[in-house]
């Protein structure tokens, strides 16, 4: 299955890149994308989305969903 | 209630003046609350910050936002809720965001402007960039809501 991924603000820049799709296996995890698309553990304060609904790293993913990684917010 | 994300430099109180006028049925609400955030040229113990780029999550940004006003109209019996969220590049000075209650009576409009300013700034997707006499710095985290906090522990 495929899904679209998201970083936002410094992740972004740790990242080196805004937005990538990711081919998964069936049963895969937050964590088990977050393993595949960088060799270090996530930082502490991450905030996670899912077709952008706040969620954790245990959640399953299905085909075609939008999963974003981001820092705390720091709006208003 | 309605929300709005927008790059544009907006007039806090015009906005105000006009949702009022065109939404609000005359005669019928006793009180409203304004909450305007503002650009400040000092942050974290930095002074000089000459401007700021406000980062945000098309689509889930306007989405949380607009939770967080229907959460506000079901936990309080408040007439109506408008909410304008700048994104972009932004100076010091400007309006960053407006978050206007209207309400039959005064208490329901305070706490619901609350609620729904204090959600925003730790929950809604929004990052600030601020440009530093040193360089370009992301912040890191909102200064907290003191009393809120107080009252809370």
């Amino acid at each position: 299955m495929k899904v679209s991924v998201k970083y936002f603000a410094n992740m972004r820049d740790r990242m080196g890149r805004a937005d990538e799709t990711v081919e998964l296996d069936e049963g895969a995890t937050v964590a088990s994308l977050w393993a595949k698309v960088s060799d270090e553990p996530m930082p502490e304060n991450t905030l996670i989305a899912v077709n952008m609904e706040y969620t954790n790293t245990e959640e399953a993913l299905k085909d075609g969903d939008e999963v974003a990684f981001f820092p705390p917010v720091t709006g208003g | 209630m309605k929300v709005v994300v927008q790059e544009a430099l907006f007039d806090p109180w015009e906005e105000v003046r006009n949702y009022q006028q065109q939404n609000l049925p005359r005669g019928k609400h006793g009180g409203s609350v304004i909450f305007v955030g503002t650009m400040r040229d000092f942050n974290e113990g930095v002074d000089g910050i000459s401007r700021m780029y406000l980062d945000h999550y098309p689509g889930m940004t306007e989405k949380h936002i607009e939770r967080v006003c229907e959460d506000a109209m079901n936990e309080w019996d408040i007439m109506d809720a408008y909410v304008v969220h700048r994104v972009g590049e932004i100076n010091p000075d400007e309006p960053i965001v407006l978050v206007a209650v209207w309400s039959r009576h005064r208490a329901m409009a305070f706490d619901a402007c609350r609620f729904i300013i204090n959600d925003l700034k730790h929950r809604a997707p929004f990052w600030k960039r601020e440009q530093r006499p040193e360089g370009e710095h992301w912040v890191e985290g909102n200064t907290a809501d003191e009393r809120a906090a107080r009252i809370a522990s």
